[in-house]
């Protein structure tokens, strides 16, 4: 098998890069995927938790690279599906644990049994961003319509095309059809011309997510949420389905009488 | 309320292109205005621009990034 690894990366902290993480790695796998989960964020793991599987480390990533363990023995496979797997950041370590060169030796032996390898990667530019795009094949960018998200955008697409990492994608996350609709959101057009990248995917501000992170349960588990439904068209577009972008609808008034009627 | 003319977005939109501008030629907005009035001698030497309206934009294209420059001539229009 050879698998697809794909870094999901930012520049800004606190735009969804966990989050969407844990949820393109179990939409892949609700697909009948291997996926392998790694949390390229050391020092400051939070993959497990969003994943609901704190509870379950024994090693992580470093002692992999020090060969205090195997590979396998590090994997934690999800409760939900077996072809789902993390392997977690130390916590009490730096991110000089790692090089970009482990983190690729790493990769292309996860590559033998898994379709993809989805690492989330730190905020910033530095070596755990270094870390975590070492070994991908293809890069998505999560940014939210701020202008400090979109601007660190921008960066990253700089950086990551100086890295020989071509032809990166967007997912433009938290928008608020509400707020764009008024004239104070920026909307999506303007944010991909802006950046000149392709879109991916456009996920809605979603208060499920809170829930579903409170739970340790990815949205993409819930059928009737939003948000869940926009990262499960994240990848099925990642594994090369030609889906068209999600309505952005307001919560009008018809829209929460269907709610309330259960017709949406 | 002078603020409220204009929708935020826009200014976000407008706020943000300057700022990336500046990012991606990797100058200081003095290197950034410094070059402006000395491409604003040059073509004044040979034609008429009107310095007021110049809009200098990077765009990312394809392969490249580009310095797009709009130099409006004094009573076109």
């Amino acid at each position: 098998m050879a698998g697809k690894t794909i870094v999901i990366t930012s520049g800004k902290g606190g735009v969804g890069k966990t989050t969407s993480s844990a949820n393109i790695g179990t939409a892949l796998a609700m697909h009948g995927n291997k996926v392998c989960l790694i949390d390229a964020d050391i020092g400051l793991r939070n993959l497990d938790v969003v994943m609901g599987l704190e509870n379950r480390i024994v090693y992580d990533i470093v002692d992999v690279v020090e060969n205090n363990c195997r590979l396998e023995q590090a994997m934690i496979r999800d409760k939900r599906y077996d072809g789902l797997f993390l392997l977690p950041a130390a916590q009490t370590r730096d991110k000089t644990s790692v090089t970009p060169f482990q983190m690729k030796e790493l990769i292309e032996k996860l590559k033998e049994d898994m379709d993809y390898i989805v690492v989330d990667s730190p905020a910033g530019i530095e070596q755990g961003f270094k870390n975590a795009i070492a070994g991908a094949d293809r890069a998505i960018i999560v940014t939210t319509p701020e202008i400090s998200a979109v601007r660190d955008a921008d960066r990253i697409i700089g950086l990551l095309e100086a890295e020989g990492l071509r032809d990166p994608e967007v997912i433009i996350n938290r928008i608020r059809a509400d707020m764009v609709e008024r004239g104070d959101m920026m909307d999506i057009e303007d944010m991909i011309e802006i950046l000149a990248i392709d879109l991916i995917g456009i996920v809605p501000e979603d208060e499920g997510i809170v829930v579903s992170t409170n739970r340790g349960e990815p949205i993409a588990l819930n059928d009737s949420a939003k948000a869940g439904q926009a990262y499960r068209n994240i990848a099925r577009r990642i594994m090369g389905e030609d889906l068209p972008m999600m309505k952005l609808e307001k919560d009008s008034f018809i829209s929460r009488f269907k709610k309330l009627v259960g017709l949406a | 309320m002078k603020s409220d003319d204009k929708k935020s977005k826009s200014v976000a939109k407008e706020r943000l292109q300057f700022v990336l501008v500046q990012d991606r030629v990797k100058l200081t907005p003095d290197e950034m205005d410094a070059m402006r009035d000395e491409l604003i001698e040059v073509l004044s030497k040979y034609i008429d621009v009107d310095s007021q309206k110049i809009e200098m934009d990077v765009r990312r294209e394809d392969d490249m990034t580009a310095l797009v420059a709009n130099f409006p001539l004094k009573g076109s229009k």
